[in-house]
Parts: C-alpha cells; structure tokens; sequence
C-alpha cells in the first residue's frame, strides 16, 4: 500500500476535554474506494472522531491528513478548499427545514460553484434521483417525509459536489430493516459507480457484514483492531467481541454466510 | 483526482470542419465558464459531427451531465454525432444518467397569484380565527373542570410561572412606567404652567396611567416577554413530539401546559399592572416637582382627589382580560407549531403580533364600553 492509497489518515490523535481523555495515540488509515466503519460502544468517542476528521473539532494533539492535506495545520482558505471535496450525512439528516429537497440538494452547489441557477436544480434533481427518490419529492419539504426519505436526501446533498470522500454519521439507525436494506444497497452501488471512499459510524451488524470493506473497532481511547469483518471474528478484545456474540451479531452473520 | 499543476478548466474547441475537442476537467470546479458559454456556441456544418473525449482530465456528474445535453441539443438539430477517445468510465456515467434523468423533474408548484391570494388569505384568517376561538372554548372548560377539582391544578407550575412572567418582569414594568410618567408630566407642565394649572399634573398623571397606560404597557411588555415565551416552548415540545407524549401518557396538554399558565398570569398581570400604577405616578410626582416645583404632598393630596378608586379598578379589571388574550395566543400559536424549527420561529412572531394587536383592540373596546356606561 503506497501512501496515495491513503485518503485519511490520523496519526497519534489525542482528544481531551478538560482532564477527560477521550483518544489517547489514536492510528487509522482510510484508503481509497474502501468502505470504513466505524464502530465502538456508547461514550467511546466515535462521534467526536468523526467531527474531527470533518473539521468541526479540533483533537488536542496529533496529525490528520486527508486527500494530502495537513488538516491541523492547513490554513482557512485550504481548508475551505478541503470541504468541497467531502460530504457529510448527519445522523438525522440535518436537511434545512426550510428549504425544498431539491433546494437542499443544491445548497453545496450555490454556495461552491458559478452555475446558473437552472443548471444548478438540474444537477440537484440528477442527485435525488440517484439516491433513489421519487421525481415528486424534489418540492417537498424536509416535515413532508418519512425517516428513510430524509436520509436519501442528506446523502444525496452530501454527493452534490461529487466528492471523493463521504462520512456517513450512523445511516441505517432509526430506519426499517426493508429502508436499512435499501440504503445498504444504495451505498454499495455509489461507491462502484463513484469510486467513493467512505467512512462511516455504524451500530447496525447487517451493513458491518454486507456493505463494510474494513471495520475499525474503537475502544480503550485507541483504535483496537481494524479489518474485515471475518479476520476480526478472532480478535479477543472485548470492545470487538460484542460484534461477534449476541443474537443480532449472529443473525447477520449467517445472512451473510 | 487531486487538481494537478496541468489542470485547467473545461473547454471545447473545434479541431476541423467536424470535429471538436474536449479538454481540462468537466468537474463541478472546471466547468463554471463552460456551462454559460455553451449555450452560445454553434456548430456550424450539417450531417456528421465528431466530439473527442481524449483531452478530459476529469468528468464527473455535473460534467456528464452537461456533455449529455450537448449531445441532447445536436440530436434535436438532426446531427449525427459521434464520440470517440472517452474514458469508457466516462461513458458508463454517460450512460446511467439517461435512467436518472427520467421521469424529467416536476415543475415547482405555482405561487399562488391576485384573486386567488386574497380569497386563499382571507379564508386562512376565518379558519385560523374559529380555531382559536375552539381553543378558547376548550381552555375555559379546562378551567372549569379544573376549579371543580382544585387539587388536581399544577400549583407549583402556577408558581413557578408567576415568577418568570411577574417578579422577573417588575423591573422592566417599572422602569418604562416611570419613565412613561415623566413623559406624561413634562408634555403636561408646559401647557398647564401658561394656565397656572400646576396642580393639575396630578389630575393628568394619575388619570391617563392608572385607566389606560399602566394596563397597555404591562400587558404590551408581558406580551413580548411572557407570550413569545409560550409559544416557542409549546411549539419546541410540538417538534420534539412531547406534546404527543403527554397526550399518550393520557395527560391533558391543556392541564399541563395552558391552565398554569392561564392561572399564574391573570394573576401576575393585574399585579405587575398594579406596581406599574405606583411607578408611573411616582415618575410623574417626580417631573412635576422638577418643573412645576409642586411639591410630593400636594401632588398626593391632589391625585386623591381626581382620581377616585373607580378609576384604579377600571384599569386595573382589564389587566386579567390583557392577560387571558396574551396567554391564548401564546399558547395557540405554539400547539400550531408544525415539524420544523422555520415553523417555531414563524408562530413565536405571529404570537407576538397577534397578541399586541388583540390587546389594544381590547384596550379600545373597553374605552367604548366605558363611555357607553358613563364610568
């Protein structure tokens, strides 16, 4: 693996809050075209490790680099430059409520680019598509729509600029298996279509199993064990282990077998 | 990916009498000048046409995209066109978009126009207006039910809110009263000192704060404060689904939420009316001791005699009214609180507005039902 392989990559990240150490020496490589979950019990810290390779928390010591760029040590206008080659889907959408999806979609678009505004709504409406809604939703808004809906729309105004790179905040929580199922497909078929990277927090065992390239298990302030799901099966840690035991562990597991 | 020293903006040129080049990146950060020039350029010639992909950097969708309704554009003036030297992951992404572009995007709904506004306008204003009315209907058996089993009245809300809607509010209720009495006095004293009418100030003072200014200004201030307040909390509630909640748990929003309230401002109102009463004479005693030099007992003696308790109580009997109408709306416009933060933000103004305007149409109504009386 050559360092171009590497899209993101944290070195030696530590993250405090007062006296409260929440990563302590963390190391994770992200590499290109994989599909990364992020996964850890409640409290580990996933959350505040995706803000900081997001750019919305600075970590108290360590270095980030993502698509080449010291992030820690890159100056504002780099960093600008930074955000238009990744996108985020917050946990619950984040959609601004007053705008229409298709208006939404096309947030990234207006404020990054020189497009008219028609061009603009034409690409917005080609990214709605592409997630799979319906050609009626693009005038609705965010309060019109179910769960699963809105989730499309966040991943679909979070690819507006094509980025390289997408974070995904726990896609499949709060859907229904059959709107989980369907969102894991989704995913799958951007990143063949796109070559997207994508980093993603997860709870949820099925998309660890079927949709997850690798899994980095966070626990003890550090990145524990990083892998696909089958070589992780041996590790005996015990942050990994509660993956592996238990009914739902078990139960995606043999869908996958 | 990365944009190389080598890159450059999007570009097409024609190479010979039929064919054309793309260069540099079709991506959403090379395309800018490309996607306005387009539009103006033409292809002269007829029949074949050739488009080379050879010299594009990069392409993503919104690159495909526009190269797709080039193509669209030559296809409908009856050329043939041909493309050769694209990546074949260009053409792939090419291709996907036709099954995306299809059903074509719905056209936004129309705004509505003229007549059409006005009628849509003023039927929302009827029907907002007999829901609010139902929601006052609703409250006052509410309160009935409420008074019939007094134990069962959230007292400690009752107490609670008169400290936030009354105590917090006695120290702007005072200050703008007082200071609302010294304007009074000092318009007064230059026209009552060409008369000589010094003493009148009290007549004046007392009279226009005690009847009309001190109820106005605690409610207007109460609205502002304590009924935007309302709204915006029940309307939180509303987006967070607890108001929901209290209604599965098998609590009444109403018991919870509105009859505390109704309880604790009438009864913070009419007292903060009160204090405002006692502050705005005091600014007005002070301005005419300044002005006219008529000393704080003469004034007193004065006031005691032009304004009699009838006038207190008629100023002070419609603070309890001020209050019922700044709590209703207050809390009617946050039960209409729908789904988003825009929507909290929409009624919290509405609540505001209509409130400060039902207040002074009270405020007027009562002046004609006085006078009508003869009190």
């Amino acid at each position: 693996m050559n360092a171009a392989d590497t899209v993101l990559e944290l070195r030696q990240v530590q993250t405090r809050f007062d006296a409260f150490v929440v990563h302590e020496n963390l190391d994770l490589d992200v590499r290109r075209g994989e599909v990364l979950a992020l996964v850890g019990g409640s409290g580990s810290g996933k959350t505040t490790l995706l803000q900081e390779m997001i750019m919305l928390h600075r970590p108290s010591a360590g270095h980030i680099r993502m698509l080449g760029v010291d992030v820690l040590r890159a100056g504002e206008r780099e960093r600008q430059a930074l955000r238009r080659r990744f996108g985020v889907l917050f946990q619950h959408g984040a959609l601004f409520s007053s705008l229409t999806l298709l208006q939404n979609i096309g947030v990234p678009l207006r404020e990054h680019t020189d497009f008219d505004p028609a061009f603009i709504d034409q690409l917005a409406y080609l990214k709605l598509r592409q997630v799979g809604l319906p050609a009626e939703a693009a005038h609705r808004y965010p309060a019109e729509l179910s769960g699963g809906m809105i989730k499309r729309a966040g991943l679909a105004r979070a690819m507006a600029l094509d980025p390289e790179l997408l974070f995904l905040d726990e896609p499949t929580s709060g859907l229904d298996p059959a709107s989980a199922d369907g969102f894991d497909a989704l995913l799958l078929q951007l990143k063949q279509w796109l070559g997207l990277t994508v980093v993603m927090i997860t709870h949820d065992p099925d998309s660890l199993w079927q949709v997850a390239d690798r899994v980095a298990v966070l626990g003890d302030k550090r990145i524990v064990a990083a892998g696909p799901m089958v070589e992780l099966a041996d590790v005996e840690h015990p942050a990994v282990r509660q993956y592996f035991e238990g009914a739902r562990a078990g139960r995606a597991r043999t869908d996958k077998g | 990916m990365d944009p190389s020293p080598e890159s450059e903006p999007a570009g097409l040129e024609q190479v010979d009498s039929t064919t054309w080049r793309c260069h540099g990146r079709w991506t959403v950060d090379g395309l800018g000048r490309l996607t306005r020039e387009l539009g103006l350029r033409t292809f002269p010639g007829a029949g074949k046409l050739v488009l080379q992909g050879g010299g594009v950097q990069a392409m993503d969708t919104a690159g495909a995209w526009l190269l797709r309704s080039l193509l669209e554009r030559l296809d409908a003036q009856g050329r043939q066109v041909e493309t050769e030297g694209f990546p074949e992951h260009h053409m792939d992404l090419l291709a996907r978009l036709d099954e995306l572009a299809e059903p074509a995007a719905p056209a936004p709904p129309k705004p509505l126009r003229g007549v059409y506004r006005i009628g849509k306008a003023s039927l929302d204003v009827l029907q907002e207006l007999f829901e609010l009315l139902s929601f006052a209907g609703e409250t006052f058996v509410c309160l009935l039910r409420a008074l019939a089993r007094p134990w069962r009245i959230r007292w400690k809300a009752v107490l609670a809110d008169m400290e936030t809607a009354g105590m917090r509010a006695l120290g702007i209720v005072g200050l703008l009263s007082f200071l609302m009495g010294v304007v009074i006095a000092y318009q007064g004293a230059v026209q009552l000192r060409a008369y000589g009418a010094n003493i009148y100030v009290a007549d004046l003072v007392g009279l226009s704060m005690l009847r009309e200014l001190s109820p106005l200004l605690a409610a207007i201030i109460v609205a502002g404060r304590t009924g935007s307040a309302y709204t915006a909390q029940i309307g939180t509630m509303q987006v967070t689904e607890e108001v929901a909640a209290l209604r599965t748990i098998g609590i009444s929003p109403f018991e919870v939420l509105v009859l505390p309230k109704v309880i604790s401002l009438c009864l913070a109102l009419p007292l903060l009316t009160v204090f405002a009463d006692v502050m705005g004479v005091l600014g007005g005693m002070v301005m005419a001791k300044l002005q006219l030099g008529l000393g704080f007992v003469p004034f007193l003696d004065r006031l005691n005699e032009a304004v009699g308790l009838r006038s207190f109580l008629l100023g002070l009997g419609k603070a309890p009214v001020f209050a019922l109408i700044v709590v209703l709306i207050g809390c009617f416009q946050g039960f209409k609180v729908s789904g988003s933060a825009a929507s909290v933000g929409h009624h919290t103004t509405l609540s505001v507005v209509q409130s400060i305007f039902l207040v002074i149409v009270a405020d007027a109504w009562f002046s004609v039902m006085f006078s009508w009386l003869n009190i």
